[in-house]
């Protein structure tokens, strides 16, 4: 029911600390939205936790791609919250409470902190947790997960040690994969015929869905622990990711390419639908003449009504020449899964790759409908190393001159990739310099931050000086915007 | 003011009533917006029960359903209103012979007689409830969104002839979205957000089962089992809820009782529209490529 009377104030306090850390991990938070979450809590029952979590993320979160910024932050910011997941007072580990259908020894939670004698025997606990996945059971997940985490994760108040480690810990201790393999061969033997490939996978499918869930808990229960020892801002410092447009493409884990290459296929198609109205719209033909004076006639001879021809934008050539040595090889891997992705809204896009040495690698999008074994082709086929795999700009772009230059036309738009670290060789900028009279243009972008440009032995500006211009490339949102300007 | 709905949960078994199966996102969302008086902005991959939401509230709220339907070139004539101009300029002639000055006549052709109403001044100017369902919103170019603006925050249309027509009861407004353009931060801002995603298994089965009486438990349940699974591959375009729904109905009219690889495979093109989708998807289901590492958990 509505409770209408105004939130009390703690709630206030947690509310604004909550938002000023969703502001913090970059979501864009305004005034108007801050102020409707404050309405929209006042007409929810507080105690639903879930109804709670939506009314913040309707009136907070307009973009699904921030969506797990914002659960990460509302997880530890209420993740105390809720009668399941009460807490004793002090440092001491919070106790299973729902001991209700559990066959296992209610008086475990008594173990706390040290962990140590257990009612309940790691055979036991091993059984327990089998039936739990076999029956995917909730609320026994739920108490094994927090009875695993205190007795494997070894967790000691106030070690400043992340979340991921615990997580490590008690996981290893599990063996999930063992239960995995354990449950399908008991699915194996229960069913009367041998199973199909099809049902052997959706059994798989089913139990390892159960174990995602349960790796869920005991990662939430991890993090509810550590939230009570160290405080709400701490932890949520810890946990601040970026979001997927702003992860470094130089620097990004495993997980962050992962939400990376999930991010980049819409972003093709945003891409592709904003450069096809751009060149259908806010353009006009040359003028007219001859049209122009005929029309001029009805007015006296006053040309007071322009024809112009209809428009025909030329789609640009691309030309993409890429560096994939190892600094900066996820960057190149994106840049041209986005061109090709695109490629439509060009009349052809070729692809070189390089290293010391330089390869065409065109064919190996062509006719691919999947670009990412495209990619993988590149990396494992193209032919770019010449003496040592080291770096060598000077040396790819002369190649690159000699074999492919003539075909740089007009109409040729050409992007190198690159931090522009040339270990110290010849830069050979004279080839740069010629590329840009003959194409159309050339940009170069750069993966590196600004700052650290021309530091080293990077001399983008070398290459810089003839270019139509250098970009800084760092993350999906300056590639997004550099690709605007492509025409 | 009288809310429409009590609380989530209302929201929620109303819409079961019309076979729409939401869930507590979904419910909380349509729940709030009519408590805040916000419109909703809708966003989620194609055939996930976007438009059926709008649809589906309309008629649990026994209002009637004014739908705009964006498009590339959307203007304010087809969105807003159009003053009547054949009809004006017949006035005009009309007019010509008597001996009523301009002025009359001006104050004449720009009044109500002459107002062509388009979708969104209906919404505004109607005595009975409606749902206003902007559809497809991110057709339209960020300058013609500006239009939507001055309805979804005040509910009022400007019409300089005429003035500031407000609405005289505030109608839930749904406005979807497929995004493929991000949308302008002053229309988000405006609005509530939810994302409909395709659902999770159980629910899929029980939406099977409800839209498709016929079918029988376990069918539904290996149909939702199947789409779960290819929904974990990497495809170019994972099934929707209405693909699923065409495919179970395609299941039963073939009269399958239990699908097999063989069947399944035969039908794909039911689920998935691109070719090497389906190559992808048949060679999964034959077992070549979760067989091939036994034991290792495909990441989701």
């Amino acid at each position: 029911m509505t409770s209408t009377e105004a939130t009390p104030s703690p709630m206030l306090e947690l509310l604004s600390g909550f938002i000023v850390e969703l502001r913090a991990a970059g979501l864009p938070v305004s005034l108007t939205e801050n102020l409707d979450a404050m309405e929209a809590i006042t007409h929810i029952p507080i105690e639903d936790r879930d109804a709670f979590k939506y009314a913040l993320a309707a009136t907070l979160v307009k973009n699904n791609s921030h969506w797990r910024a914002f659960d990460t932050v509302f997880e530890v910011y209420f993740s105390l919250r809720g009668n399941e997941y009460s807490l004793g007072g002090g440092d001491e580990l919070p106790e299973i409470t729902d001991d209700d259908e559990m066959p296992m020894n209610p008086d475990a939670g008594g173990a706390g902190a040290g962990g140590g004698g257990e009612a309940m025997s790691p055979e036991q606990m091993a059984e327990m947790l089998f039936q739990a996945m076999r029956q995917g059971d909730d609320a026994l997940m739920r108490a094994l997960a927090r009875q695993a985490v205190t007795r494997f994760a070894g967790m000691e108040p106030g070690r400043p040690v992340g979340g991921t480690y615990y997580l490590y810990r008690t996981l290893r201790n599990l063996d999930l994969d063992g239960v995995l393999e354990r449950l399908m061969e008991e699915a194996q033997q229960e069913s009367p015929a041998p199973l199909t490939p099809l049902e052997e996978r959706l059994e798989r499918d089913e139990f390892e869905s159960r174990i995602d869930r349960m790796k869920k808990e005991i990662e939430a229960e991890i993090r509810r622990r550590l939230v009570a020892d160290r405080g709400v801002e701490a932890m949520a410092k810890t946990l601040r990711k970026p979001l997927p447009e702003d992860v470094d493409f130089m620097h990004a884990n495993r997980e962050e390419l992962v939400s990376l290459r999930k991010a980049i296929y819409p972003l093709t198609r945003k891409l592709a639908v904003r450069l096809a109205r751009k060149r259908r719209h806010g353009r006009k033909g040359p003028l007219d003449f001859r049209a122009t004076v005929r029309q001029s006639l009805s007015y006296g001879g006053v040309p007071a009504d322009p024809r112009f021809r209809y428009p025909r934008p030329s789609k640009p050539e691309i030309f993409v020449v890429a560096d994939i040595s190892g600094s900066v090889a996820a960057f190149a891997r994106f840049t041209l899964q986005l061109v090709h992705a695109i490629s439509g809204q060009f009349s052809r896009v070729r692809s070189f790759v390089f290293i010391d040495g330089l390869d065409e690698v065109t064919q190996y999008f062509e006719g691919v409908e999947d670009i990412s074994v495209a990619i993988h082709r590149v990396n494992t086929e193209a032919d770019v190393v010449w003496v040592d795999g080291h770096s060598d700009y000077g040396h790819a772009f002369e190649v690159f001159w000699e074999k492919y230059g003539r075909e740089v036309g007009p109409k040729t738009t050409v992007l190198i990739l690159g931090d522009a670290r040339n270990n110290y060789h010849a830069s050979q900028s004279w080839t740069i310099k010629e590329m840009s009279k003959k194409a159309r243009h050339v940009y170069w972008l750069n993966p590196e931050p600004k700052a650290y440009w021309d530091t080293g032995d990077s001399i983008v500006s070398d290459y810089g000086a003839h270019t139509d211009g250098v970009y800084e490339c760092r993350n999906l949102r300056q590639l997004e915007k550099f690709v605007d300007i492509l025409e | 003011m009288d809310y429409r709905f009590e609380n989530p949960a209302a929201v929620r078994t109303r819409l079961r009533e019309v076979d729409y199966l939401s869930d507590e996102a979904i419910a909380g969302v349509v729940f709030l917006a009519d408590r805040l008086g916000k419109p909703i902005l809708v966003e989620g991959p194609a055939g996930t029960g976007k438009t059926q939401l709008a649809k589906s509230v309309a008629e649990i709220l026994g209002a009637r359903l004014i739908r705009l339907q964006c498009y590339e070139g959307l203007d304010e004539s087809k969105a807003l209103y159009e003053w009547n101009y054949k009809k004006q300029l017949l006035r005009i002639q009309a007019e010509r012979n008597s001996d009523s000055s301009w002025e009359d006549i001006e104050t004449d052709i720009f009044s109500d007689e002459f107002l062509l109403t388009r979708p969104l001044l209906e919404a505004i100017r109607s005595e009975d409830p409606v749902v206003l369902l902007i559809d497809e919103v991110d057709r339209v170019e960020v300058e013609t969104e500006a239009l939507l603006l001055e309805i979804l925050s005040d509910y009022q249309v400007s019409i300089p002839e005429l003035g500031t027509i407000e609405a005289r009861q505030i109608p839930m407004v749904f406005l979807t979205s497929n995004n493929t353009r991000e949308l302008s931060e002053a229309l988000k801002r405006r609005c509530l957000f939810l994302h409909i995603d395709y659902p999770d298994m159980d629910r899929e089965k029980e939406i099977v089962l409800t839209r498709i009486p016929e079918i029988t438990d376990s069918l539904a349940d290996q149909v939702a089992r199947i789409v779960r699974s290819i929904r974990q591959l990497e495809l170019k375009k994972s099934p929707s809820v209405s693909e699923t729904l065409d495919w179970a109905k395609t299941l039963l009219i073939l009269g399958v009782e239990s699908v097999t690889e063989a069947e399944a495979i035969e039908t794909l093109n039911i689920l998935l529209k691109y070719q090497s989708d389906i190559a992808k998807a048949s060679k999964e289901l034959q077992g070549d490529g979760g067989a091939k590492k036994p034991g290792v958990p495909r990441t989701s």
